[in-house]
């Protein structure tokens, strides 16, 4: 893939959500999901809209990596976390706290952050 | 309805062979297959070949004639990709055209070359079996994913690292006879806890190894076997496939695997029989943890009890239900694409008293193999029975 081709719908959730305005996409029956997506993976149904993301969602599991991939050579150990933010959950690397003190319940808000090996944005959790 | 019997089963060594290639890997392996069969390979009708990351690991795509053709059989042939549960869905494809008539020969299996990747090489292919956007590019491994259900699994229902570092124990015990397994070697509980950590909190000795290597087995319809007169005592007589969401944080809970439990809720009605007909099973343990997660889905142990499994003896080779037998995936090798395939050929020699391991289930009728794709977002699960 060219460097200069963005993954569109991703790319543009990075984008809003480094403006503060990240979203998640709700179908009718309230089913909470990540874009890019034109259909709801619970129920099919195609209506879906844009809902602010929440404010704050809490740290399900977690995991602390010693031996990654190449794309985060110079990261590592860093802490990779799914967190629930209540409609719907996301994966995420934990910044602003070392990785020995990230625990299961931390309450956490997204900021997009980068991997310290290849400057590429990452969904990130930071504690509130 | 057909029956489907097991003719022959080859399997290569698993290990470390970073110069042998795919191709060289799967003839092996046939050749073992259709001599143990007794089937001429002109009599194959469909070949069925799992592999997942041939394009990395060999620049090799369409690998279904590829593989064909390194066996020596002229046939329709496909390739199969689910992650690592490639080979389980080629032989679900492959038993369900042989009941329905379709055809009455398939030479089934897999092959995968991992080790020339080098470690940080086969862990970025491995990776790609979760969802590139969303837990790649945030850093999540394909170890990195299993931790993420390990601790939920901690925080659900108990349990810890030494519970879990049985499991491994177990697995590496079971691997002692088995002169294909890439490990032959007894480990113990500690030194799975002062293994080097990969993921936390799974370790080194938590994690099955990269591999290469290959498997195969001929099927064949009943009718087949019958005309033939194949001493085929083994049958497949129950299949099935479940599926979940791609993304673990998409999933319904963290520390259990859905698509398991629909496979396996599939493969025994299909066969006909309950969790507590199983004597002996073949589960997918890329990970400690995946293989209590296994046990728990397939209704092997009740849900938060398969944790101490292996711990107190239920799943050791002496125990009620023998759980990886074959050393597993930990102790035996991963080779990806082929390992379902590997599974059957296992229960089917462990039934037919042709394994070294068959000592301790002497009077095991009814096997069963459980193959999983990524973190459990594709299952298969096969029931064997000694039928003759």
């Amino acid at each position: 893939m060219s460097d200069d081709v963005r993954d569109g719908g991703f790319d543009e959730w990075l984008d809003a959500a480094e403006e503060g305005e990240a979203y998640y996409l709700e179908c009718p029956a309230e089913h909470g999901s990540l874009p890019p997506r034109r259909v709801c993976p619970t129920c099919g149904s195609t209506d879906l809209e844009e809902q602010p993301f929440p404010e704050t969602g809490e740290i399900e599991t977690y995991t602390v990596t010693h031996v990654p991939t190449p794309a985060f050579e110079q990261d590592a150990p860093y802490a990779t976390a799914v967190a629930d933010f209540g409609p719907l959950r996301i994966t995420g690397q934990v910044v602003g706290i070392t990785p020995e003190n990230v625990e299961v319940g931390l309450e956490v808000e997204l900021e997009v952050t980068v991997s310290e090996t290849t400057g590429e944005r990452v969904v990130g959790f930071w504690p509130v | 309805m057909s029956d489907v019997r097991v003719a022959g089963t080859g399997l290569t060594p698993f290990g470390n062979t970073p110069d042998r290639t795919g191709r060289d890997l799967f003839a092996e392996a046939t050749i073992a297959a259709f001599e143990d069969s007794g089937v001429p390979r002109e009599d194959v009708d469909a070949v069925f070949y799992g592999n997942f990351m041939g394009e990395l690991a060999e620049h090799q795509g369409h690998q279904g004639p590829l593989m064909a053709e390194a066996a020596g059989v002229r046939a329709p042939a496909t390739r199969y990709e689910s992650a690592c549960a490639s080979a389980g869905t080629a032989v679900r494809d492959a038993v369900l055209q042989l009941r329905n008539g379709e055809i009455d020969v398939a030479l089934v299996g897999g092959a995968e070359r991992m080790t020339n990747l080098g470690t940080a090489g086969a862990t970025e292919a491995l990776a790609i079996a979760a969802d590139d956007l969303w837990e790649v590019r945030a850093g999540a491994t394909f170890p990195g994913a299993y931790a993420l259900m390990a601790r939920a699994y901690f925080e659900e229902y108990g349990g810890d690292r030494t519970d879990l570092a049985h499991v491994a124990v177990k697995n590496h015990e079971n691997a002692l006879t088995n002169e294909k397994a890439q490990y032959q070697s007894e480990i113990s509980v500690d030194d799975v806890l002062e293994a080097p950590l990969v993921s936390e909190p799974l370790g080194l000795y938590d994690s099955c190894p990269l591999s290469d290597g290959a498997a195969a087995l001929v099927l064949t319809s009943q009718e087949y076997a019958d005309e033939h007169d194949l001493d085929a005592p083994v049958a497949i007589t129950g299949s099935g496939q479940g599926g979940d969401r791609m993304a673990l944080h998409g999933r319904a809970h963290l520390a259990r695997t859905p698509a398991a439990r629909e496979a396996g809720a599939e493969a025994y009605v299909d066969a006909g029989i309950e969790p507590s007909d199983v004597d002996l099973a073949e589960v997918h343990d890329c990970f400690t943890i995946a293989e209590v997660l296994a046990l728990e889905a397939l209704d092997l142990e009740p849900i938060g009890e398969g944790i101490s499994a292996a711990r107190d003896g239920r799943t050791t080779a002496n125990g009620e239900t023998p759980v990886n037998l074959s050393g597993g995936l930990k102790a035996k090798g991963h080779p990806v694409g082929a390992t379902g395939a590997s599974q059957i050929a296992e229960v089917a020699k462990l039934l037919s008293r042709d394994h070294p391991n068959s000592e301790h289930v002497e009077d095991a009728r009814i096997g069963l193999a459980h193959n999983a794709g990524g973190t459990v977002a594709s299952a298969t699960v096969h029931v064997l029975e000694v039928t003759r």
